[in-house]
């Protein structure tokens, strides 16, 4: 066995120890404590386990590899899985908490006092989560497999029965102290190796400063980011700072991840958990804190990776490459093809001549050894990525459990259970989540990573506009709303549905409505929502007096 | 009297949202996206403005939205609160005078 994989299992070891540990401590005996943790956490508690909700498999491993092919078109992805959060702490969080439930069809179903409406909004929650939570199980079994050499089947049971633990046992409790422990897992272990290479390329150890400044002469001096532009330019790809994509695509999906953002069922629902309107407010700014810290990181590590890889491989003889190549030449994030015979590694823009292709998440995973840093780092790394798939696993499987146990089962068909009943519910209906999620993670539908980016369209298209208007719009009424989160789904969902799968060659600028990507029609979809919900809203009775007193008595502070 | 407080505070509030929306809208959708080419002419360090705001200038002000948010709220809240306390106060003083009218 290597001195990686001992380090890595003993970092995995460790932190599976931890979070265990805090799951036997923190069982849930009641349902007010699966979940919503018993309301009283605290909000830097809450920020931190927001953070580690939020940031997800994808954020983690995909999301500095994403922006360094990208450049500055990757920008979608920071702003808009930043930005959603002054839209969540703004316009929803401190008024939900107000409204002081648990779920977020308990909001849709009693604001619209309808009981059609709460099923529209279990079906919305329980789709979008699912999607969401298959991705997560997929990431948690592709660091097994490749950290630790076992094979994927293992490495998801292995991630299901630590989930299982504490979701099961603990609920919102034991997820929300979990997180807490994954955030500070995760965040060490992201920001370690992108301090000690900021070090070593450009001598500042900050990396948001690092990639602004000049290179070290043994890189060959000059900004770092003019050289990027430079090497790539001399290469034939586009220039790393500047955009490719059509202005209003990139608008679009912005917006279309940042209202998705503010939509997620599951980080909603973390703002249950704090003790008052005051908290949840404070809580939001602690969790953008937490988030930005590697959300700012990320393009710095991009601009870093893409660097030393462009260095490194170009034109280097095969043989001659350092080990690190090779090792994940084996696991195909990475491939040589030597078309020209000569020996070499061509890594250049155009497609004939390109002799490498990369896999984005190599820029996270391998970075640390392609930046030649010690082995524990190394290992550091596959622990971070297990915290973020598995704590953003964990948030999701309570939306999904929360929406059987309360929404549907104690709310809409059978009233009559009692608490033990209904916690007892929650808890088969995780398990059974936690078992289909873990199916799905070892045998991936083709079309599951696809759809995980459109999760947040559907989001966007479905819950946003209606809380919202809920908590604005007193007139808003059951039919507009209805109308509105049924029409920005199915617009959303068939628009998703209809490039991806059925006219995948037509997915092009040219036959895009507006030039809008499947990605950023989440945008237009909650458009259509708000424009179908205040229409139907003008030609139907207002809602009934005291769901209007209701909303008035969410918009004020206190208890 | 409660109401026109309830009123008073929401309307606060509102006015406090849109200021802050308004900046989230104009750094992230004008000067991160539609303005970017045009502030990349402008350059600090290594850095091209437009492309700087977009990666992480953008997220700063994200975090100080968020900041003042609180900061704003809190104090509308102790505005509000001590208000509402005020007109507690005087509609429990007013109270037994009431009571008193009414048992005369």
């Amino acid at each position: 066995m290597s001195s990686v994989q001992l380090w890595t299992y003993l970092f995995i070891g460790l932190s599976f120890g931890l979070y265990i540990t805090i799951a036997v401590r923190s069982r849930a005996g009641s349902t007010h404590e699966f979940y919503v943790a018993g309301g009283g956490v605290h909000p830097v508690a809450n920020g931190m386990a927001t953070a580690a909700d939020w940031m997800s498999a994808a954020s983690f491993i995909s999301m500095a590899g994403l922006i360094s092919f990208l450049g500055r078109d990757g920008t979608f992805y920071l702003m808009g899985w930043t930005g959603g959060y002054v839209l969540l702490a703004l316009l929803l969080a401190p008024y939900l908490r107000k409204f002081g439930k648990f779920t977020v069809p308990d909001f849709i179903g009693d604001r619209y006092y309808s009981r059609s409406a709460r099923l529209v909004a279990i079906f919305c929650a329980i789709s979008v989560s699912f999607v969401y939570v298959c991705g997560q199980m997929q990431g948690a079994g592709i660091v097994f497999s490749r950290f630790l050499e076992v094979d994927i089947t293992t490495g998801v049971i292995i991630g299901m029965t630590v989930v299982f633990f504490y979701a099961v046992l603990g609920g919102m409790k034991g997820i929300t102290y979990t997180q807490v422990a994954q955030y500070c897992v995760l965040i060490f272990a992201y920001m370690v190796p992108a301090i000690f290479i900021s070090m070593m390329m450009t001598g500042n150890p900050i990396p948001q400063i690092g990639f602004g400044s000049e290179l070290t002469p043994e890189y060959g001096g000059g900004y770092l980011l003019d050289r990027l532009d430079n090497i790539s330019e001399q290469l034939g790809f586009a220039a790393y700072t500047e955009g490719q994509r059509g202005t209003q695509d990139v608008f679009f999906i912005t917006a279309a991840l940042m209202f998705g953002t503010a939509g997620l069922p599951h980080v909603i629902i973390r703002f249950f958990t704090v003790p008052s309107v005051r908290a949840a407010r404070t809580s939001a700014a602690y969790a953008l804190i937490f988030i930005g810290l590697l959300y700012t990181t990320a393009p710095a590590v991009a601009a870093f990776a893409k660097t030393n890889l462009m260095n490194t491989v170009n034109n280097a003889v095969y043989e001659e490459l350092p080990e690190w190549f090779y090792t994940w030449e084996n696991t195909r994030l990475i491939s040589f093809d030597d078309r020209n015979g000569d020996g070499r590694v061509q890594y250049v823009g155009d497609p004939a001549l390109n002799e490498l292709t990369v896999n984005g998440d190599i820029m996270v995973l391998a970075n640390p050894e392609i930046a030649g840093l010690p082995d524990w780092v190394v290992a550091l790394v596959a622990a971070g990525a297990l915290a973020a798939a598995l704590s953003t696993a964990a948030g999701l499987l309570l939306v999904i459990s929360t929406a059987v146990s309360h929404d549907l089962l104690k709310r809409s068909l059978m009233p009559q259970i009692t608490e033990k009943q209904e916690l007892r519910y929650a808890r088969i209906a995780i398990f059974v989540a936690i078992l289909i999620a873990g199916y799905f993670g070892i045998n991936p539908p083709g079309f599951v990573a696809e759809v995980v980016a459109f999760a947040f369209g559907l989001a966007a298209a479905s819950f946003f506009p209606a809380i919202v208007l809920g908590i604005f719009y007193k007139r808003m009424n059951r039919q507009g709303a209805i109308a509105g989160m049924i029409a920005g789904f199915s617009f959303t969902a068939l628009y998703i549905i209809y490039f991806k799968f059925i006219a995948p060659e037509l997915s092009t600028p040219a036959y895009w409505l507006f030039g809008i990507s499947p990605e950023g029609i989440g945008t237009m979809g909650t458009l259509i929502n708000t424009v179908v919900a205040l229409t139907i809203c003008r030609f139907t009775p207002a809602p009934p007096r005291d769901i209007q007193q209701m909303v008035e008595d969410i918009r004020l502070p206190g208890h | 009297m409660r109401d026109e407080h309830a009123r008073a505070y929401w309307k606060a509030n509102v006015r406090i949202l849109t200021t802050l929306l308004s900046i989230w809208f104009f750094v992230s959708f004008v000067c991160g996206i539609l303005l970017a080419d045009f502030l990349d002419n402008f350059r600090f360090a290594g850095f091209k403005l437009g492309f700087w705001i977009a990666q992480q200038g953008s997220i700063y002000v994200f975090v100080v939205l968020i900041i003042v948010y609180v900061f704003w709220m809190d104090r509308l809240d102790a505005r509000y609160q001590t208000n509402s306390k005020a007109a507690n106060l005087k509609a429990a003083n007013r109270a037994p005078n009431a009571d008193e009218e009414q048992a005369s």
